[in-house]
């Protein structure tokens, strides 16, 4: 993959905001009748005047600092004049020279294991459109509604140097921007169409084509892939690969082309009349100072002060409410055994439902955790616990005594190894003999007298001692 | 006028007012009005006369030029490719004068999204000069300068980007005013040029103007632009007693473009006689770039024009016409049907001057320009109190005689363009006769200085007679 150079521009909008870029309207549009959340400004009715939201500048320095990156003492919004039916006023106001950030970065784990940092060229701001809806593929769509309600969203657009080398690191890169988002708490990931990629793939020496508008991040990869492969095979067939802009179809899971590099627009960028330039050099301190601990910082902080493996820090650490939740729980029980249980059992269980830490309570955590800190329940008890909780509900407690969940007492087990062993004389001459099958033989039948109650290590333990004794 | 126009209406009947005016348009053939309001604002006469409301203009019927948006009132800018367009929404001054009792009587013809001197870009053809039906009004406010002019309206509404609210004034003997860019918030005008213009109020005497500059001005969060306002009314009697008047050479004689009309030029030299006879003293000044004006603003003003009108597009509002085709195949068909010749010229050549390649050479130039002029201005202001010169250089040409030149066309806005490119207000005063054709005296004063130049104006026509003058139509 070394061969391979991506540079993405993601478009992140930042829908945690009240209201539009330039108007009033709400940003929470999302599942509602198209056309019912814009106003004059918004569709750009004739005569009709944008006004900054300020909020949403406050927003974008924000991100900007957190990406690392140096904030512009001054800064304008231009236009950028094409048409396109989504697009109600001709023009779209965006940002041209002096962007809010430029030349910032974000640590990654690349294809090689390694960490390492994505060069940021800039994040500027500009106003979504809206959103077409083709009825069937855009290429052979016999017409296109209109959908306004997005037009006017507050959009911070991030773009990357051409740093990446693969499409699994384009999409920890992805992963890594949103898990930053979430933590400033200006964006909800959770939306449709809250982010979204077009990508500048080429292979090293040949031509870049640029695919735009993909959404989701498994998208992203399904993308850069064939887009790839494609390129790949077109150099292999000895043909030139040909600077375009081509769309992902994600029905079909493959690019098609749109825009030949003849056709690509004259963007005509001039700085917004209606809006004046705004001095942002001042603001910064203050912004600054409400700048949350950051997924890199929480981490180095998790295996400092808990004592985590650097895995495990990262792995409670990228998603802002999983780091919640972690700390919520290790202070009310062991840490390291509560990273343990979250990072390796509880998240993986949920992925498997497909559902977020919220669908957990930390309170059953802290008491899981207890327990078995405790020795009350067994390894295999806690993964019971847990698995009952997500799919039917109720209480550790309650799981426990319906199930019999508990450990059996110390009394129970040493009484079902003398069992054990006095009734297996064969088995037991076998592990006189130094076979290990049969030692494990006669642990089963403990575990069998037990319920499963009792710990396997320890039943272990206790056989080994039986047989020296007789 | 307007204050005595208050009171009449008060004691008598402001429907039985409103319904002569309608009539009086109906016969008329000056083509000053596109849309009557008429059932509206009839209703709102009604009302008031039931029970007569307090506020400013309270009855008072006002005629507002077709780019500025009234809710339930096609706004179209005399454009094909907007008609039928009824907004939903008010302009910020439509509100203002709504608030204080204005009645909205109907929109007035236009040059097509006030692109033009005389009206007749119009798609509704051209407006007449109520001084001789075989001139031209001015423009672009043609319609709202030759309503009042008739006595069509007592006042009305226009916008100034390049001189089009002083240029028909001047043309048709009454009184216009721009004010600072910034003063009178630009919501809900249909833009041309954001950066240059600004609604201003066109009248038969200048304390109509102050009274409405009181009324339509001050702060609009909903525009950027915008600015606090001063006080126009309280000091406008007080005189122009040791005021000092800037003469700007470049502004007479044969120093720009065709030359000035002698009889203008004569007309203005007078005037400022008369200011200098009330106390006022002049000396010459020079504003050197101001043969570099016209080329900027027009690049500027078709740069961002271009732009601005890139949304008129048929699928949202206004004309849609044949079978939809592909996206591009519609839009540009739409397009090469709604737009007139001159529309289409600027937004080529404003498209050329933003192009990669041309916009160091055009555009950014013309903003360099921009600059220059306005210090041209802050630099005169220092040493004299006003500035004035001829509105326009000549007085109304006849219909027909420069359409097919528009060069020609462009020089004539010479003496106007320069107060847009700086942002200073300026206003336009009757000062005497070209023959039978009115002449414009301009008065111009440093950005915000609204209050000294209708101090000025009103007292000049209060010293002359010619804002009584009425044409033959009346
Ligand atoms: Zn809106």
């Amino acid at each position: 993959m070394e061969n391979v150079i991506i540079g993405l521009e993601i478009h992140v909008q930042l829908n945690r905001l009240q209201s539009k870029l330039f108007c009033g309207c709400s940003t929470q549009y999302h599942n509602s009748e198209p056309n019912t959340y814009t106003c004059p400004v918004c569709l750009g009715l004739p005569g009709s005047l944008p006004v900054l939201n300020r909020k949403a500048v406050e927003y974008g320095i924000k991100v900007g600092l957190a990406l690392n990156c140096q904030i512009e003492e001054e800064t304008l919004f231009y236009r950028k004049n094409y048409y396109y039916p989504d697009l109600p006023k001709g023009f779209q106001i965006s940002q041209y020279d002096f962007p809010l950030a430029t030349k910032g970065r974000i640590l990654i784990k690349g294809e090689d294991g390694l960490e390492r940092d994505i060069c940021i060229t800039r994040a500027h701001m500009e106003e979504d459109p809206g959103r077409l809806v083709h009825a069937g593929t855009i290429d052979k769509a016999k017409y296109t509604m209109v959908d306004y309600n997005r037009c006017g969203m507050p959009l911070l657009e991030v773009v990357t140097e051409p740093d990446l080398r693969s499409p699994k690191e384009a999409r920890a890169f992805l992963d890594k921007l949103k898990s930053i988002l979430e933590y400033l708490d200006v964006f909800d990931g959770s939306l449709e169409g809250s982010m979204r990629v077009d990508a500048n793939i080429s292979l090293r020496g040949g031509d870049r084509t640029e695919v735009k508008n993909i959404s989701g991040f498994k998208g992203v990869e399904k993308a850069l892939s064939y887009e790839i492969t494609r390129q790949k095979n077109l150099q292999r067939r000895n043909i030139k690969v040909v600077q375009e802009t081509r769309h992902f179809d994600e029905l079909r899971s493959i690019t098609v082309s749109i825009r030949s590099k003849e056709e690509a627009h004259d963007y005509r960028y001039f700085p917004e009349p209606d809006l004046v330039p705004m001095r942002i050099a001042n603001w910064v301190p203050a912004i600054k100072a409400t700048l949350p601990e950051l997924p890199d910082a929480k981490r180095e902080r998790f295996v400092k002060e808990y004592g985590l493996t650097d895995d495990h820090a990262k792995s409670l650490t990228s998603e802002i409410k999983v780091a919640n939740f972690y700390e919520a729980v290790a202070a009310k029980a062991v840490p390291r055994l509560s990273a343990v249980w979250i990072a390796d059992v509880l998240k993986g269980e949920l992925n498997y439902r497909d559902l977020g830490i919220d669908a957990f309570q930390a309170e059953h955590m802290v008491e899981i955790v207890n327990l078995l800190s405790s020795g009350a329940i067994t390894e295999d008890g806690a993964v019971e616990i847990i698995r009952t909780l997500l799919d039917k509900g109720g209480s550790p407690q309650e799981i426990i005594e319906a199930r019999g969940l508990g450990k059996a007492g110390d009394e129970t087990v040493k009484k079902a190894v003398r069992e054990a062993v006095a009734e297996n004389a064969a088995a037991i001459a076998d592990y006189r003999a130094g076979s290990e099958r049969a030692m494990n033989f006669i642990v089963g039948q403990v575990m069998k007298k037990t319920r499963g109650k009792a710990d396997p290590g320890e039943v272990h333990r206790l056989v080994k001692a039986e047989v020296e004794k007789v | 006028m307007l204050a005595e126009l208050k009171e009449q209406l008060r004691a008598g009947s402001a429907e039985e007012y409103l319904s002569r005016l309608f009539e009086k348009i109906e016969k008329s053939s000056l083509n000053a009005f596109t849309t009557l309001a008429r059932e509206s604002a009839l209703k709102h006469a009604r009302d008031f006369d039931k029970k007569p409301s307090q506020g400013l203009l309270a009855g008072v019927p006002i005629a507002i030029k077709e780019c500025i948006s009234t809710k339930g009132i096609e706004t179209n800018c005399s454009s094909r490719i907007l008609r039928g367009y009824i907004p939903p929404y008010d302009a910020h001054v439509i509100e203002r004068l709504k608030a204080e009792g204005a009645i909205i009587m109907g929109k007035t013809n236009m040059d097509e999204f006030a692109m033009g001197t005389s009206t007749e870009t119009s798609c509704f053809g051209p407006t007449k000069n109520p001084w001789d039906p075989g001139c031209v009004p001015g423009g672009s406010s043609g319609g709202s300068a030759a309503c009042v002019a008739a006595h069509e309206a007592p006042c009305s509404l226009g916008s100034d980007t390049g001189g089009s609210v002083r240029c028909p004034a001047s043309f048709c003997g009454i009184v216009g005013l721009k004010p600072t860019y910034g003063l009178v918030s630009r919501f809900g005008l249909v833009a041309y040029a954001n950066s240059l213009e600004q609604i201003g109020p066109l009248t038969h005497t200048v304390e109509d103007t102050a009274l409405l500059l009181e009324i339509i001005s001050g702060h609009d969060r909903r525009d950027s632009t915008s600015a606090e306002k001063g006080s126009y009314l309280p000091g406008l009697k007080d005189g122009v007693s040791g005021l000092k008047i800037g003469i700007p050479k470049e502004y007479f004689g044969e120093a720009v473009g065709e030359g000035v009309d002698e009889r203008v030029e004569k007309a203005v030299w007078d005037a400022v006689s008369v200011l200098e006879g009330l106390g006022a003293r002049w000396q010459e000044v020079s504003l050197p770039h101001t043969r570099f004006a016209l080329a900027a603003y027009y690049v500027i003003a078709m740069s961002e024009a271009s732009s601005n009108l890139a949304r008129f597009d048929g699928l949202r509002y206004g004309l849609r016409q044949g079978e939809d085709r592909d996206w591009h195949t519609t839009f540009s068909e739409i397009r090469s049907l709604g737009f007139g010749p001159e529309v289409k010229r600027r937004i080529l050549l404003g498209t050329y001057a933003l192009s990669a390649g041309y916009y160091g050479r055009y555009y950014l130039k013309a903003l360099k320009v921009r600059t220059l002029i306005k210090d041209d201005f802050l630099r005169a202001f220092k040493n004299v109190d006003l500035l004035a010169s001829p509105t326009m250089p000549i007085p109304a040409f006849r219909i027909g005689e420069r359409i097919n030149d528009p060069l020609s066309l462009y020089m004539a806005d010479v003496f106007t363009v320069p107060i847009n490119l700086a942002g200073v207000p300026a206003i336009s005063v009757p000062c005497g006769f070209a023959g039978h054709l009115p002449v414009g005296l301009q008065l111009m004063g440093p950005h915000f200085g609204e209050a000294t130049v209708l101090r000025a104006a009103h007292a000049y026509e209060a010293a002359t007679p010619f804002h009584e003058a009425k044409p033959e139509v009346v």
